[in-house]
Formats: C-alpha cells, structure tokens, sequence
C-alpha cells in the first residue's frame, strides 16, 4: 500500500447492510421486542458496541452505522446533520418502522433532536445522551470545548471519566478499525466544523417535541458542561435530565450496563 | 528560458525566538510590535523595488494569524507593488480561495490588480496550507470541491464581458455578477496552482495551469511527469517549460563562507514553519482517511531526497544537505548556477524559478546583495540556456506511463507534503 493508495473497506464482509435511498450503510440488529434505534456518537459504531448488545436485552435494537461513518457511504452532497435526519427518516419509512424508542450520544443525540422536531410520528420515546446541537450561550461564550484544537490525548482527557476507556493503540487494532476511526474524524468534522457542532435554527424547533424525553448526562464531561445539558432538557416540553455517574461525554462507552438500564427503564415506562 | 521571481513570506523575525511553540494560529498578536511591522513591511516593499529594478519578478503570498507571514491580505502587497513597481509580474501564489468566503471579491481584487499593473498579474490559486483552517474556520472537509467551484466562478467572472451572469451552485451564490474593472489581460491573467500529488498534476496538465511545486526536490520529476501526460492528453502537445514553477531558497555570495551563512539564514524559513501547535497541523479531511490511518498507525509519510535517494528531514537539515535535496541553492555564482542548471535537467525543462531571496533573519543588505548577484551573475545565464528538448521529454513521460490500475490514488496524495512540511 504507498502513500495515496485507498485501502479496501473490509472491515468485517458479514455485518449486515442496508440500502437507503441508494446509500448504502452498516446496519446492525440485535434482540427482540419493540424497536429501539440507536445512533452512535461522533466515535462511531464500535465503541458502542458493548451498549447495543446491553440494550439488546430488553428491546429489538437498530444501529446503523451513519453515512460517512465506519463502512458507510456517504451521499453526494451531505454536509449538515439536517442532511443527515432526512436520511433516517427515509430510513423509518423504509423499513415501516413504529412506535420507535430513538436513542443518541452527543452527536447521534443532536441528529435524534433533528429527526424528532421535524416528525414524531413513528417515535414513541426519546434519549438523548450529552447532547450536542444547540447554542446555548452569548456568542462569544464556547459552549463546546474545540476539540479540533486539542490532541487525541487531551481530548480524551477531558472527554472521559476514565482516559483508559477512549485510548485506542491504533498500532494493535485492525486496519479497518483504525480506517474507521480516520474516516469518523472527518465526517464529524464535515458535519460539526461550522456551525461548530450545532445548528443555530434547531433550538427555536425543540418545542415540537412532545413525546416523552430523557436527557441522560455523564457527569464528566468535561467537553460539554452539565449545565449545557439541563439548558438543552428545558427546551424539550416535560423532558427529564438524568446524570450518570462515573462517565464522561460517551456515557454509553463508559457505562454500557448503567445506560442501558437507564435507557430501557424509560422505554418501557418504569422510570419511578 | 526561465523567470525568476523574488519571494519572501514578509515575516516577522523577531518572535521566531520568543514563542511557547506555535507560530501560527494561537500566538498572540501581543507579540506583534506595529511599529516593527511598519518597519518590515516597507524594507520588504523596498526589496521588492530592487527586484524589480534588477529585471526579477515578484511573488507574494499570504498565511493568516502568523509570525511567519504577515501577508495577511496578499491584496494590499499587490496593490503597493502595483503602484511602485515598473515591469516585474506580480505574482500571487496563492491566493486561498480553498477557506476565502467570498470568490466574488476575488475576482473584483484580481481584476483591479491586473488593470493597475497594466496586465502584470499571474493569479496563483491554491487551497490554503492546514493551519488555515482552524484560523478561517472554513470546513477542512471537501475544501478540494470548494477550490473548484471558486476557481470556476473566478474564471467565468473575469471572462464574462457581454452579459450579467447567475451562479448558484453547491458553495457560492451570485445572481448578477458583472465583475468592474475587467481584467487587462485577455481571457484573464495566467493561473497557477500548486501541488505535491501526482493525480492532481495529471488534471492540472488537463487544464493547463502553471504547476508550481514547493521544495518538492527530487520528488519532482514524478510531478511534472504526470502534468506532461495530462497535457499531452488533453492538448495532443508538449508542454512547455512555462508550465512548470519551483519554488526554491536562493543564497548566493561571492565569499564561500558568506553563501553558506545566507543558506543557513534562509533556511530559517523552512524551520520556522515547523512551529504550530500540533492539533493545527492535520485539519479532519485535509488528508484522505486512508492516509490518516497511516499515520495513526505511525507510518510515516514521503520525505525530502537527495538525488542519490538520501532521505532528509527539510525542517532540521544542515545547508549541505538541503542543497543536496534541490531545496536551497546555495553558493558562489558559479555554484548556483551550476546547481539551478542541474536541477533544471533533472525536471525534464522548468520554466519559472520562485526563487526565496529573503528569509527570516537574512539582513536587508545581504537580501539585496543577493538579490542583486543573481540577478547580474546568474540569471543571464540561466536566460541563455536552453531547456531540455520538452517534445522529448513528454513524449518519455507518456512512454512510461503506469497502467492505470497503480494510479488510482487518492487525489489528495500530495498534501501529505503540505500537512508534513510542518508536523514534528
């Protein structure tokens, strides 16, 4: 392979895919029961693994991997989460799906907000985990740490409760995984780089909301504060905020277990 | 045939010593003295007269939020030499249309720039170093398709003379553009773009732009290889000499020992520019993922050769070696020339030599002395001297041309060059 050379996408030939307006993407499926769609953050689908086989448990799980992400193509002209929410609704039409427990971290969570102000008629509940997408400050307060600025190192730091977590040795993963990781640095940046991770219209829509929602937050989040979390819940009519301990910005990586029953007690409608 | 055109990076030398490890991007205009810069700034104005006195052209660029450049508006510097100068080409390389917002107002500067110059414009368009970015806050991402749509725009604009015209395309949106003052030069000024991948040099012959490539050294030929079969594909000829630019440090002295230190002082340029805070160095998407992956698995890209295939490090080498790799020519007259001449044939024919006659601490005499010895003891000679037989040379090219299989790379191989030239 020189320098220049594609490497071939071949990650793993037996993970299902789907073909969504011509778009092909990774698709997972796991467990049975009402539908839960999971949309993974900014870090891609393998760090979320470990939550998607917890979720399995109580629900019938879809994780697709997005567009642009993993082995996912990208469709000519994607560039916005905007983009990205049309893609998925196509999507719930397509596979007919209803009465769907939607469920996102951080950059999965804004793209949740933005499927679920423009239609909830399929969507029976949503959880939405350090969610980025809204401006919540004066414009010159950072709201979101600029994670373009910081190395992998310091933002692991403050992206993690535990650093040991997200440190990945790319040298001893498979290629695909390291390629993956590449290409999910530069679909977050095609999608996050400006408006730097948010959509100035979207906070003025969140009042379109009115299923029942649950803003989760991990407590160390050192990228996004927790006050930015609760400004976020209290634009969503009647939305609960919930902290998880002992994680970071990637609760559902950090505490795959803690999440998922967080998530599925509030799905089936346990929450005390 | 050659041009030789005199460039600086208009630095300002007196932070290169004084920093917390970036000089680009977040080191605090608080080090930025005015009234040093005004100092600066003139004196290098005034080089540029002498250049152009001493029948050298003219190269500008800019960079943003940078002690090494602060050409931060290449506009202006134009606009200055514009005025002050007499029979020197101005050219820009580049201008960063890749994170500029507006190609409109491009178009508008350049037009005016060709008109006051009397047609003394070469409009260099590139898509603006990684460090850019984080600075502009232009998307990284697809800058390529961007570069395109702009450079399109800013032909259509310059060559639309009869008629209001509409543009609403992916990136920029215009409905009546009608460009004043139209440009001097017909169709337009001469373009010029940059690059370090052989793929893009294939599409940069296609289009027939002058191919300027920085301090590529002996990687080069493969380069203006590829360039020759695009053109000779698209134009059923051979290129020119004037197709080709390089860009490459010049000291020259009389005194072996006073050549040698100009070499070293100019050579601070290529170790200033490793100083950027290391986030600000590889931009998402300015690199394709495969080339990424790469380097997160801690390979390393292409570096600098001798032309006997030693490898350099450009930003830490000794003035021999970087001589040896056709980065700096430096010596005695007879020495340049030598060199210049040596490395002309290596490229199979280069037209256009952007020669970095000044660089960082290099005093205003020695710049002028240096200039002024090029300009009387060399470029006469390189004037004279005949370039290699281009029909030849083209004709070699496609000859050996790779089946296309072992081409298929990534377009945007090259900036490897741009992203290394300032990593570690």
């Amino acid at each position: 392979m020189e320098w220049g050379d594609a490497m071939s996408l071949t990650m793993d030939a037996a993970t299902p895919s789907l073909v969504v307006n011509g778009t092909r993407i990774d698709l997972i499926e796991r467990g049975a029961g009402r539908p839960l769609l999971f949309l993974h953050a900014e870090n891609g689908i393998e760090p979320a693994l470990a939550a998607i086989e917890a979720l399995a448990k109580g629900a019938r799980v879809i994780a697709p991997t997005h567009p642009g992400y993993g082995r996912s193509e990208l469709p000519k002209g994607m560039r916005t989460v905007d983009d990205l929410s049309y893609f998925y609704l196509d999507l719930f039409d397509q596979l007919d799906l209803r009465d769907v427990a939607l469920v996102g971290v951080s950059l999965g969570a804004w793209l949740a907000a933005e499927i679920a102000v423009k239609s909830t008629q399929r969507l029976a509940k949503l959880v939405m985990a350090n969610a980025v997408g809204i401006k919540v400050g004066d414009r010159e307060t950072r709201d979101i740490v600029d994670v373009f600025a910081l190395t992998e190192k310091e933002f692991i730091e403050i992206a993690y409760c535990d650093p040991a977590v997200g440190t990945r040795d790319y040298k001893a993963l498979p290629d695909a995984e390291v390629l993956a990781a590449a290409r999910a640095r530069e679909a977050t940046a095609r999608f996050a780089w400006n408006p730097y991770f948010h959509n100035p219209r979207l906070k003025s829509r969140l009042h379109r909301i009115r299923i029942p929602t649950l803003l989760l937050w991990g407590t160390h989040d050192r990228m996004l504060s927790e006050p930015y979390g609760r400004a976020y819940a209290a634009l969503i009519p009647g939305a609960r905020f919930e902290p998880i301990e002992r994680a970071g910005h990637f609760p559902h990586q950090e505490q795959p277990k803690a999440f998922a029953e967080k998530v599925l007690a509030f799905v089936e409608g346990k929450w005390p | 045939m050659m041009r030789v055109y005199q460039f600086t990076e208009q630095p300002y030398y007196p932070t290169w010593n004084d920093h917390a490890g970036s000089l680009r991007v977040n080191l605090l205009n608080r080090k930025c003295d005015p009234r040093i810069a005004a100092d600066l700034f003139h004196r290098y104005y005034d080089e540029w007269q002498v250049a152009d006195e001493l029948g050298l052209d003219i190269m500008l660029n800019e960079h943003h939020q940078t002690a090494t450049c602060m050409s931060s508006t290449v506009v202006v510097g134009l606009s200055v030499l514009s005025r002050i100068t007499r029979t020197a080409r101005l050219l820009v390389l580049g201008y960063p249309i890749g994170h500029r917002p507006d190609p409109l107002r491009a178009a508008e500067e350049l037009s005016t720039i060709d008109v006051i110059s009397r047609g003394r414009l070469d409009m260099g368009f590139i898509k603006g170093v990684p460090y850019e970015f984080p600075a502009s806050n232009q998307n990284p991402v697809a800058v390529m398709d961007r570069f395109w749509e702009a450079l399109d725009f800013i032909i259509k604009a310059m060559t639309t003379h009869d008629e209001i015209f509409n543009w609403e395309g992916e990136y920029f949106h215009y409905r009546q553009v009608n460009v004043w003052p139209r440009v001097w030069q017909e169709p337009h000024p001469p373009i010029w773009t940059t690059t370090g991948s052989t793929t893009q040099a294939r599409i940069l012959g296609g289009r027939g732009y002058v191919m300027a490539t920085l301090g590529s050294g002996y990687n080069t030929r493969p380069l203006y290889d590829s360039y020759r079969r695009g053109y000779v594909a698209k134009w059923g000829r051979a290129p020119g000499p004037d197709r080709f630019a390089y860009l490459g440090l010049v000291a020259v002295a009389n005194d072996k020992d006073e050549a040698r230190k100009r070499g070293d002082l100019v050579a601070g340029y290529l170790r200033s520019s490793s100083v950027v805070h290391v986030p600000f160095r590889n931009p998402p998407g300015f690199l394709s993922p495969e080339d990424n992956a790469r380097l997160m698995r801690g390979m390393t890209p292409p570096r600098s050769y001798t032309k006997d295939r030693r490898v350099i490090d450009m930003r830490s080498a000794s003035v021999e070696d970087l001589v040896a790799a056709g980065i700096l020519f430096c010596g005695t007259p007879d020495e340049v020339y030598a060199q210049l001449a040596g490395f002309c044939d290596y490229c199979g024919g280069m037209g256009n030599l952007l020669m970095m006659g000044h660089a960082g601490f290099l005093s205003h005499e020695q710049t002028v002395d240096n200039l002024t010895l090029f300009a009387r003891e060399i470029y006469p000679r390189l004037k004279a001297r005949k370039q290699p037989d281009a029909e030849r040379i083209a004709a070699e090219a496609v000859a050996a041309e790779k089946p296309a299989a072992s081409r298929a790379a990534s377009v945007r191989a090259g900036d490897l060059v741009d992203a290394t030239i300032s990593a570690r």
